[in-house]
């Protein structure tokens, strides 16, 4: 809010953490230290914190929830905030940290790059510290930051930090977050005080490592450091069928994001599923002629020869070109009260392109606490198994863990269009 | 354990862009008769150069549509109107005051304000038409019960809008499929704060109409707001008439947000380009619903309350 720099970048991550935890004073507390909350909407707070009789403004009641939660006395949804800190911009998905809300963190961890685990300095790694990290390891979110919170309510003692520590990182191990690559940084802090989240404080002189705000302000902003293979789903094509204009007659471009890697004018691409191969003759955003575009820009292409192409298709550099394939294999996350019924047919969307597709078999299905393999016939809301479907169409498909956008797929029921699975393909 | 950044990325500005336009384009590839809703204010003009940037040089795949409530200053309807012209798409204008004729508004006092009777008009513009998507130019950070908003919203037959009923939306992968009656209202800048949006317009050097930037105004203070008073409509006829024993004081104020007069607040300013706008913005204390709303302030809840009423 203080700076209105306009070269900076951007970094979407989520917090999570069990009920108490202190999620909301956390996030209360950065947009306040960062000076992202407005004088009425503090003014409002504190009315509200003095009608509850509290003596301090109650940082958390800034992530209070709609008016259906408050009367059941539940988070039901994930919801997203903003602050700047003038050299970066952040988005917060904030997910409830219920049992039943598997499917929220979910939600909220596709889109984060960063994950802030919360754990009570007084209780240590709970069971719901392992379900988060493992949703968290499963969603393949890059970096993870493990705030070991209320410090100040065990005297800041540099012990117990180390050991919850020590344990966590075991616990890591276990899981393969290491193994996976994942970055992982443990970080001693008090949300109420606001020691270690953007001042250092004075309590902890003990911690030589960096605060909350300067793990956040460093993350890298793209979710994958290597070099990914070039994926342009096609969105849209855009014809303007302008036969009085000599420059448009011909006009075809092939709108869509990059989902993945970089594409240069004059590289050799194909198109699939169909395979016809050409070469970029122009890459455009608006009326700026682009020499390249990376990754996660919305751009329109123009290719040397005339290629029938349509949304769906996916355009890949010819030397890196993926699967197409009719056989899934996925993690899915099932988001519907209704459960899944494996006699039924549902559609697949996965990029542009969809396809309907049946269930083949549901080898296992994962305990979110234990992470112990069970046998399962169905599934039911909230619960992640491993799936195989069989796809009317061919797709275009990674691993997720080498690409997030064209390894992810969403289900959908089409008698209710509801989104009922998201899935991740192994 | 630090990985060093070693990618080339997107400046916030350029994400928040990529994204919008990459939103636009899946409405036009899912939807099969989606409608941009235009009203001539700052977010909508944004979202109009978005659609530029992501559909020339072909025509928009919508038309553009405003629910007017009757009660919108003149200059912002001058400027809607030119802006389209220039754009060269179609613009449909439907009229809260048409609904009052036909009986399906009826505003329980003279002054009420028309503000919130225009999800009915939308509504029935909707129905006209055969819409199955409006996109709109709501963001997030506006109010605390858009937080959890969609970026593809879903409407039930009577455009309501269940926080329960919502499809979960996962990594970029929209789904804005509609049964027949439903309808899809679309957010493309969703993630954008009011600060983004001030950025944006000075960086694509977007024109705005003229009372965004600060300038004279006959105002009167009622309840803690500035409240503009004789504002002359496009039609000649003067609303807002100071209410006996108020004193009209000419401020210079400009507006943070344009809706309908009735309930738009100016803020006192002296920022008269988009520069200063900028700067203002980044050292303001007041949220933009806060300081220029004068109708959600009723309760915690309003906005919830009309949006499950079918408001925008
Ligand atoms: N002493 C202490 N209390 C904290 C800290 N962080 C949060 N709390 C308190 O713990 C309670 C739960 O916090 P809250 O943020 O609402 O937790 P949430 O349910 O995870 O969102 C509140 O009473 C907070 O004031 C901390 O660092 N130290």
């Amino acid at each position: 809010m203080s700076n209105a720099k306009h070269n900076d970048s951007l970094l979407r991550f989520m917090t999570c953490g069990s009920v108490d935890d202190g999620k909301s004073t956390l996030i209360g507390r950065l947009l306040f230290d960062t000076k992202s909350i407005l004088a009425d909407t503090l003014t409002q707070m504190d009315r509200t914190s003095k009608k509850r009789g509290l003596e301090a403004v109650d940082l958390s009641l800034l992530t209070d929830g709609l008016q259906a939660e408050r009367e059941q006395g539940i988070t039901i949804d994930v919801a997203y905030r903003y602050f700047s800190t003038g050299t970066r911009k952040y988005i917060i998905a904030d997910a409830p940290g219920h049992e039943q809300y598997t499917r929220n963190m979910v939600t909220a961890a596709s889109t984060a790059n960063l994950a802030i685990i919360l754990i009570d300095a007084r209780k240590g790694v709970l069971t719901q510290t392992r379900r988060h990290s493992f949703l968290a390891h499963l969603v393949g979110i890059p970096h993870i930051v493990v705030a070991i919170n209320k410090m100040d309510l065990v005297d800041f003692d540099q012990a117990t930090f180390e050991k919850i520590k020590a344990d966590y990182l075991s616990f890591a191990e276990q899981i393969g977050l290491q193994r996976a690559g994942r970055d992982i940084q443990v970080v001693p802090l008090s949300a109420l005080t606001g020691d270690m989240l953007v001042d250092r404080g004075d309590a902890m002189d003990w911690y030589q490592g960096p605060t909350m705000l300067e793990i956040l302000e460093s993350a890298p902003a793209a979710h994958s450091e290597q070099n990914e293979p070039f994926r342009f789903p096609v969105q849209f094509v855009c014809r303007p069928h302008a036969s009085d204009d000599p420059e448009l007659h011909d006009f075809r471009g092939f709108m869509g994001r990059v989902e993945s890697g970089e594409i240069a004018v004059g590289d050799a691409v194909t198109v699939l599923p169909n395979g016809y191969t050409s070469k970029v003759k122009a890459i455009q955003l608006g009326e700026e002629q682009l020499k390249t575009a990376i990754t996660e820009q919305s751009v329109t292409l123009l290719l040397e020869d005339e290629i029938d192409t349509s949304r769906g298709d996916m355009i890949v550099k010819s030397d890196q070109a993926p699967e197409a394939v009719k056989q899934i294999s996925g993690m899915v996350c099932w988001l519907s009260e209704t459960p899944l019924s494996p006699a039924r047919t549902y559609v697949i969307r996965h990029t542009t392109r969809e396809s309907k597709a049946k269930v083949g078999e549901i080898e296992y299905k994962v305990d979110v606490n234990t992470l112990e393999q069970l046998p399962t016939q169905g599934l039911a809301m909230n619960d992640i198994a491993k799936i195989n479907f069989k796809l009317a169409q061919p797709l275009m498909v990674d691993s997720y863990s080498k690409n997030r956008a064209t390894g992810a797929f969403i289900v959908i029921d089409e008698s209710t269009n509801n989104t009922v699975g998201a899935g991740m393909i192994i | 354990m630090m990985t060093t950044a070693n990618k080339t990325t997107l400046s916030h500005l350029d994400w928040l862009e990529a994204e919008a336009i990459h939103i636009l384009r899946e409405v036009a590839g899912q939807c099969s008769n989606p409608v941009l809703l235009f009203s001539g204010g700052k977010d909508s003009l944004c979202i109009l150069r978005l659609a530029e940037k992501a559909f020339r040089p072909g025509r928009f795949p919508f038309p553009l549509m405003h629910i007017d409530t009757g009660h919108n200053y003149k200059e912002v309807i001058e400027f809607r109107d030119q802006r389209a012209a220039e754009l060269g798409e179609r613009l449909i204008v439907r009229s809260v005051e048409d609904s009052m004729k036909r009986g399906t508004v009826v505003l329980k006092s003279e002054d009420e304000s028309r503000n919130k009777h225009q999800s009915v008009t939308l509504l029935e513009a909707i129905e006209e038409f055969g819409f199955d998507c409006c996109i709109g130019g709501a963001r997030r950070d506006e109010e605390k019960a858009r937080a959890k908003e969609r970026i593809m919203s879903f409407r039930d037959e009577f455009g309501q809008w269940d926080p329960k009923n919502q499809r979960p939306e996962l990594w970029n992968l929209y789904n804005a499929r509609s049964h027949k009656g439903e309808n899809i209202r679309a957010f493309p800048i969703s993630n954008w704060t009011e600060m983004d949006v001030w950025q944006y317009i000075e960086r694509e050097k977007l024109g705005l109409p003229s009372i965004y930037f600060a300038h004279q105004r006959d105002v009167v203070m009622r309840a803690g707001s500035i409240v503009p008073v004789n504002v002359p409509l496009a039609s000649g006829e003067v609303i807002n008439q100071p209410k006996a024993g108020e004193e009209i004081i000419n401020m210079q104020v400009r507006f943070r947000t344009v809706g309908d007069i009735t309930c738009t607040a100016p803020v006192i300013s002296d920022a008269d380009n988009v520069t200063k706008i900028v700067l203002e913005t980044a050292t303001t204390t007041i949220t933009e619903r806060g300081a220029t709303r004068l109708d959600d302030q009723t309760s915690d809840a309003s906005m919830e309350q009309r949006k499950k009423e079918g408001y925008f």
